[in-house]
């Protein structure tokens, strides 16, 4: 029997896949380096890493690098945990 | 939802753990150049030893004049920017094949991690110079050079660190033979980095 509740829904979207793999590998990731190594827009990452953020999944920094804001990304104790229960779940779905 | 999809995701999320954290635009045909580069430079080097009145294979190792020691320091120099030049080139080009960034925040990683290992070398490599201790040189250089590979493994393709462990065992073990350095240049720079190009290019195409 597969249990597809056991899937995050907070992880259906292929962008915050792709946020939580990033920041699964690196440490803190800012934002223009996210953006190019997702290839999405502006607005796509920031929607999607609030959210993840809200979920707390992720931690976001603000801060001021001369003039410009630098925002960066890394993920958390329970982001971890719940993105590898994620991938769990994905690859028990597959038959791995 | 349906399975295509999640194996996917699956993909998707490897990749980007991959492109993420390691820099794999590294070529095999750069390593193949800068190990001509070295044997080029090495079969040099013996016609200038020859030139000087120094039969390489015979005799005192030891003592060099100041101005044998400056043109080989220079011949040195040129081998490691054609090599480093040739490197960048066939990188860059594979990069762009590729379609991803030669400069990134893991390009920068890698170089900090591969440039600790290698400038203490260097350092010490001119202490060594500065004490007339040269048959010392060439273990230091492959040694630290290999573990400037294994440190640098972490950021890049994983098979850069049998090149290491192979420089570093070379390294060790040419410290036992004193006064061959450029032997052991020769099959540490250029042989090892052909062989393991040739590997690499096979492997990665």
């Amino acid at each position: 029997m597969i249990k597809i509740n056991q899937l995050n829904k907070e992880f259906e979207s292929r962008v915050r896949l792709g946020i939580m793999s990033v920041l699964m590998v690196n440490d803190w990731v800012d934002f223009s380096e996210m953006k190019g190594l997702l290839e999405i827009t502006d607005g796509n990452l920031a929607s999607h890493s609030s959210a993840l953020e809200k979920s707390s999944y992720i931690e976001v920094k603000k801060e001021f690098v001369g003039k410009k804001p630098k925002t960066s990304y890394r993920v958390t104790q329970n982001g971890r945990q719940a993105f590898t229960e994620h991938l769990d779940a994905l690859e028990k779905l597959l038959g791995r | 939802m349906e399975t295509k999809n999640y194996h996917e995701d699956l993909s998707h999320i490897r990749s980007m753990m991959e492109r993420s954290s390691r820099f794999i635009s590294l070529s095999g045909l750069s390593g193949v150049v800068a190990g001509l580069a070295a044997l080029i430079g090495a079969a040099y080097v013996y016609f200038v030893f020859k030139r000087e009145g120094i039969d390489y294979f015979e005799g005192e190792r030891n003592f060099f004049a100041p101005a044998l020691v400056k043109e080989l320091t220079f011949i040195g120099t040129v081998i490691l920017l054609v090599a480093v030049f040739s490197g960048y080139i066939f990188t860059a080009h594979k990069s762009k094949k590729k379609g991803l960034k030669i400069w990134d925040a893991t390009t920068k990683r890698l170089l900090i991690t591969f440039a600790v290992p290698l400038l203490a070398g260097g350092v010490f490599c001119l202490a060594l110079l500065f004490h007339h201790l040269f048959v010392w040189i060439a273990p230091t250089t492959l040694i630290f050079y290999g573990l400037a590979l294994v440190s640098a493994e972490r950021y890049t393709l994983t098979d850069v660190k049998y090149l290491g462990y192979c420089e570093i065992i070379l390294g060790l073990f040419s410290l036992f033979f004193l006064g061959w350095g450029l032997v052991f240049w020769s099959v540490g720079f250029g042989i090892l980095h052909i062989v393991y190009g040739l590997i690499m290019h096979k492997k990665y195409k």
